[in-house]
């Protein structure tokens, strides 16, 4: 049977996708068309829902029938299983599924060696008859282990993998790994040669929570995601937490928003990413909380709404202790602008939590978002739970553009930085607070350890409550350590002092600077004065004398006109 | 079958594949040794006759059903084992 791509196998290799989210992301497109895809776990993992799902995907939404082939349950427990996922199978079957209860009697009866040609003569005439494009067994272990003898059951299963090939629909099989057998052993080893794409599933107890993670190991001609993504079993089915990549991501937003602190901005270059994820650490009491509330506040105070998700922490408590630096909710809570939902930490599972708080951003629409702290999540389940949950957060709020401050609690006021949940990865901003204990007192300080896109000051600022709000201050170094509190008042004053002083000298020095000026000043007027009077009398010498020549002279002619004396005139002349 | 001897097999085999071919000689030695001419054998080939098998429920290949006298028996494989096949067809 020829498919519709009518590619031929050897070609580029062609992807069907399954429909499910997130896995045709990890698969690049989708499982490998026209081959075969084996699915291998243990009991309850997940095999059967993923086959199904991809079966009904491709029925429902890329018009492509399929055939579901099971040895395990019998049909009626399948569409009952289905539709508690809302996968109406009765009316899928009416033209584009087709389901094969094969269920072999345990007290079947063997007479010697046989085949499946009867099973694949009915899956190809159905196959035929739908036209169908996907084909599942599930799972493939059952069949195989009637046969009851390795080298039939290799040669059955070359026989499947080719009627596979030739029928031209994709092919998944299930099969159950026996943990307790060595891999060599199974068939599923074999079966992982033979396909051409592997899926593994499993599913564990962390702490009581349910664990599932899903990983393909094998991709014949694909690239893939290598790594095992945690998966959970929805409403709708199964998704992965990978289901929002960053490609389904919004833009990111150039613009800020304010944490509600006016230092922090500036520390920020002007505050938060619009939709980025901001994350707080720090040991109980080095308010993160506080924080958190003045961001929400902050947003408020624009016209926005914010959501405030307080585990463990009543609204009336939280209202109560942020009113005494200087937050106060309360009125707008009453405007509505903003909500606060208190949650218990232990009443739910981590899981729960989630589709609560996805409700909220649905309904009340946020523009920011206060999960206080992520890290209760922890106590409803176990860390990697935890990690997957706040992952999917994350990856939400920054779909729907949502700024998002969450809190983790450190169990210790620890100087690790370090955080339980590799949340950190994720944030793009990361603000850790701790204290910082010398000479008997405790204090607050606040260091921005990332901020994804910015040029943030890497300055530890010590951080102060006061019934006005947060203010954070500078902080000084002293022998190479940051001081604050009574240490940092102190060496303020200090300074204070020594400024006083060094006022003083400067002033002392510009009254005698001044005294110079004026100094050098009046003696030049005087030298300039004595210049003038040393002129005029340098003038009265010079006119005295011209006057004395002319006198003399006129004196002279007329007394020798008196004696009319030429001789006499020689005389003059020389003297 | 309009008057029903007293012993109706079906034998269900995919065209000549190894196993249904010595299911036949199988069965046509046993029938001979143990019931002489007295049956009703019918053979359906399930590669050209999908339909049946799935209404028989038929999975693999060969496999021999008793269906008289009833209660039906159903056995698998080659019919390599005779006593198997003997002692499970109720003979």
């Amino acid at each position: 049977m020829k498919t519709s791509t009518g590619k031929s196998l050897s070609h580029s290799l062609a992807k069907l996708p399954t429909g499910i989210p997130g896995l045709d992301e990890i698969l690049r497109g989708g499982l490998p068309r026209e081959r075969n895809t084996v699915v291998v776990g243990g009991a309850g993992c997940g095999k059967t829902i993923l086959a199904l799902q991809t079966l009904v995907n491709g029925a429902r939404e890329f018009n492509e029938p399929g055939i579901f082939i099971a040895f395990e349950e019998n049909s009626k427990q399948i569409i009952g299983n289905a539709a508690t996922f809302g996968w109406d199978l009765p009316e899928l079957q009416k033209r584009k599924l087709f389901f094969l209860d094969a269920r072999l009697t345990p007290e079947v009866i063997k007479t010697g060696g046989f085949d499946f040609s009867a099973l694949l003569a009915i899956a190809g005439a159905k196959a035929k008859e739908l036209g169908a494009k996907r084909i599942v067994f599930d799972s493939i272990d059952i069949l195989l282990a009637l046969l009851d003898d390795p080298s039939a059951e290799r040669q059955e299963l070359f026989s499947l993998y080719h009627w596979l090939l030739e029928s031209g629909m994709t092919g998944i099989l299930t099969a159950k790994d026996d943990p307790l057998l060595p891999v060599e052993t199974g068939h599923t080893n074999h079966m992982q040669f033979m396909s051409d794409c592997v899926i593994r599933l499993d599913h564990s107890l962390s702490n009581r929570t349910s664990l599932r993670n899903l990983w393909v190991m094998k991709y014949r001609g694909s690239s893939f995601s290598e790594n095992a993504v945690p998966m959970s079993i929805g409403d709708n089915g199964l998704e992965l937490s990978h289901s929002l990549s960053a490609g389904q991501q919004v833009p990111a937003s150039k613009i800020r928003v304010s944490s509600g602190v006016a230092r922090l901005d500036t520390m920020l270059g002007g505050g938060y990413f619009q939709g980025s994820s901001i994350l707080i650490t720090g040991a109980p009491g080095t308010s993160k909380s506080t924080l958190s509330a003045a961001f929400a506040e902050a947003a408020c105070k624009r016209g926005e709404r914010a959501l405030y998700i307080s585990f463990d922490e009543s609204a009336s408590e939280l209202i109560r202790n942020f009113s005494s630096v200087g937050i106060r909710l309360q009125p707008q809570i009453t405007s509505g602008k903003l909500r606060i939902h208190s949650i218990q930490a232990d009443g739910c599972s981590a899981k729960q939590h989630y589709e609560t708080i996805h409700g909220l951003l649905k309904s009340f629409k946020p523009s920011s978002l206060v999960i206080d702290p992520l890290t209760a999540l922890i106590k409803s389940g176990g860390e990697e739970i935890a990690q997957s949950i706040t992952e999917r957060l994350m990856r939400l709020s920054k779909s729907l553009g949502i700024t998002t401050v969450n809190t983790s609690l450190l169990n210790s006021a620890d100087e690790q930085e370090s955080t339980p949940i590799q949340i950190s990865t994720i944030a793009d901003t990361w603000i850790h607070l701790t204290y910082q204990v010398r000479a008997g007192e405790r204090n607050r300080a606040l260091t921005i350890v990332k901020s994804r896109g910015t040029r943030h000051s890497n300055q530890i600022r010590e951080l102060m409550l006061s019934e006005k709000g947060i203010t954070l201050s500078d902080t000084y170094a002293a022998e190479g350590e940051v001081l604050m509190g009574t240490m940092r008042w102190q060496k303020e004053q200090a300074e204070v002092a020594d400024e006083e002083l060094a006022q003083c000298e400067i002033e002392r020095k510009r009254i005698e600077l001044e005294t110079t000026t004026l100094e050098l000043e009046s003696r030049l007027k005087m030298l300039q004065q004595e210049i003038k009077v040393k002129k005029a009398e340098q003038q009265l010498l010079l006119r005295t004398e011209q006057s004395r020549k002319t006198l003399s002279a006129n004196y002279l002619k007329s007394l020798l006109r008196k004696r009319d004396a030429e001789a006499a005139q020689s005389d003059t002349l020389k003297k | 079958m309009k008057k029903s001897p007293a012993l109706v097999f079906r034998l269900y085999v995919a065209g000549n594949a190894p196993n249904s071919v010595r299911a036949r000689s199988n069965f046509a030695e046993i029938a001979k040794e143990r019931f002489g001419g007295d049956y009703t054998l019918e053979e359906v080939d399930v590669l050209k006759n999908p339909a049946q098998a799935l209404l028989d429920h038929i999975l693999v290949t060969p496999t021999l059903i008793r269906l008289e006298p009833s209660p039906s028996r159903r056995v698998i494989g080659n019919l390599s084992e005779r006593d198997t096949v003997l002692d499970a067809l109720g003979i």
